[in-house]
């Protein structure tokens, strides 16, 4: 996992690496640091709405095709929650399958990247029918 | 480190700041920042009310100790749903006061400011131009558009590898933008990130240079796929380089087939005029 995780973020921010050692920046460097932070937010909210004190236990789902790293999400998420209603929270995510259908031949598809083409014609018209979902599907408050 | 709020470079929260200008701003509503804040606040918060509010809690967990044990929220809300509502907002006030707004995307080098530069020189006798400047540090790209006499606001996004939508919204207000103008907003170089975070932009545009590899679109997908315009910069260099454009617009038009390119030297002014007389059709 780690393995993924760094040569992703070689590309991206090699800059950063060379020059900052400390984890902390790495992980700063991130938009799944953003989600994560996003979801607190979510949860901090909705628990505040219910009177509750802390989530037990948190399910998301998040679409192949939804551009978030799972890895990446897993790896920040401890210290994206600490200190929040998260912390201690049970973390489910439903991975979504990504779909398409062809805009020219109306075929429907498994999507594994963005730019996967039309496996009966060929074709990259397609409209997505899912695996972009990035959302907290619900919160188990206590 | 700023007096009004204690938080200074080693909190690495956003600041907006204005060549020439000694005041900055720091966005409070930023997900980092409120984050910490409010995690502070709301224990100690929940400390103070434990002790005066006693009578109230053991009311409530008398009656309804049953059905608070454990309570499942089917909330099904969209974890960027805070950020395309400030987008929402953005891009209602621009339609509001006819401001089209362009995201400028792009790895870190690629020439997204030099390409701003020339195309602010070349047209800004007639086209109203404002600029926003998003960068880790420094306000050195606010700098460079500042000295053509364009209004400027640089956001430095401190740790942060992305504009998002309230950092856009504050930078907006500092503005004060008329009415009928282009407004040029040119993101953290960076490929990945600023894709997933809407603005409130009209039309986003990635810029992509010869010296980088023509298998960029299929290894960033995500940016080329959310992106409507492509100008591929550097055009000049074709001859040093080792790139076949038509593959990279090949590899483009697989992740996003509706992207429409420009191929330009920013040095040399090669292919702007093609550029150019895009953005006066919009306007």
């Amino acid at each position: 996992m780690l393995h993924t995780f760094f040569s992703d973020l070689y590309h991206t921010f090699s800059f950063y690496i060379f020059c900052n050692f400390e984890s902390i920046t790495i992980l700063k460097e991130m938009h799944e640091l953003s989600i994560a932070l996003g979801i607190v937010k979510i949860a901090e909210d909705e628990t505040k709405k219910a009177n509750a004190k802390k989530v037990s236990k948190i399910e998301l789902e998040i679409g192949v095709l939804a551009g978030v790293e799972i890895d990446s999400l897993n790896f920040v998420w401890s210290s994206a929650v600490e200190e929040t209603v998260l912390e201690h929270a049970e973390k489910e995510i439903i991975v979504i399958e990504g779909k398409g259908k062809c805009i020219d031949c109306d075929t429907e598809f498994y999507m594994e990247n963005i730019y996967d083409c039309c496996p009966k014609c060929g074709s990259n018209f397609k409209g997505i029918l899912k695996g972009k979902e990035l959302k907290v599907k619900s919160l188990e408050v206590i | 480190m700023c007096g009004t709020c204690g938080c200074g470079s080693d909190s690495n929260g956003p600041v907006i700041s204005k060549p020439r200008e000694n005041e900055h701003v720091h966005l409070h509503s930023h997900d980092e920042h409120h984050h910490n804040h409010h995690s502070r606040s709301h224990h100690e918060h929940h400390h103070d009310g434990h002790s005066h509010a006693h009578p109230e809690h053991t009311h409530t967990h008398n009656s309804h100790s049953h059905d608070h044990k454990h309570k499942v929220l089917e909330i099904e809300q969209d974890i960027l749903q805070n950020n395309q509502i400030l987008a929402a907002r953005n891009r209602g006030y621009f339609e509001a006061k006819n401001i089209f707004a362009l995201n400028l995307v792009s790895s870190p080098g690629s020439g997204k400011t030099s390409l701003l530069e020339r195309t602010l020189a070349d047209l800004k006798d007639e086209i109203p131009f404002y600029v926003i400047e998003g960068d880790q540090q420094t306000l050195n790209d606010a700098n460079r558009i500042d000295a053509l006499k364009i209004p400027v606001v640089q956001i430095n996004t401190g740790k942060g590898c992305h504009l998002e939508s309230d950092m856009v919204y504050d930078a907006v207000k500092e503005l004060e933008m008329k009415d009928n103008s282009i407004l040029m907003i040119e993101n953290v170089g960076n490929l990945v990130c600023p894709s997933m975070f809407d603005l409130g932009e009209s039309k986003r545009v990635v810029i992509i240079s010869t010296t980088e590899g023509e298998d960029k679109p299929i290894k960033y997908p995500d940016m080329f796929h959310t992106s409507d315009i492509c100008i591929i910069n550097k055009i000049d260099l074709l001859p040093y380089v080792n790139i076949d454009v038509q593959k990279l617009k090949d590899y483009a038009l697989q992740v996003n087939p509706k992207l429409k390119f420009f191929e330009v030297s920013a040095t040399n002014g090669d292919g702007m005029d093609a550029w150019y007389k895009w953005l006066k059709s919009i306007k």
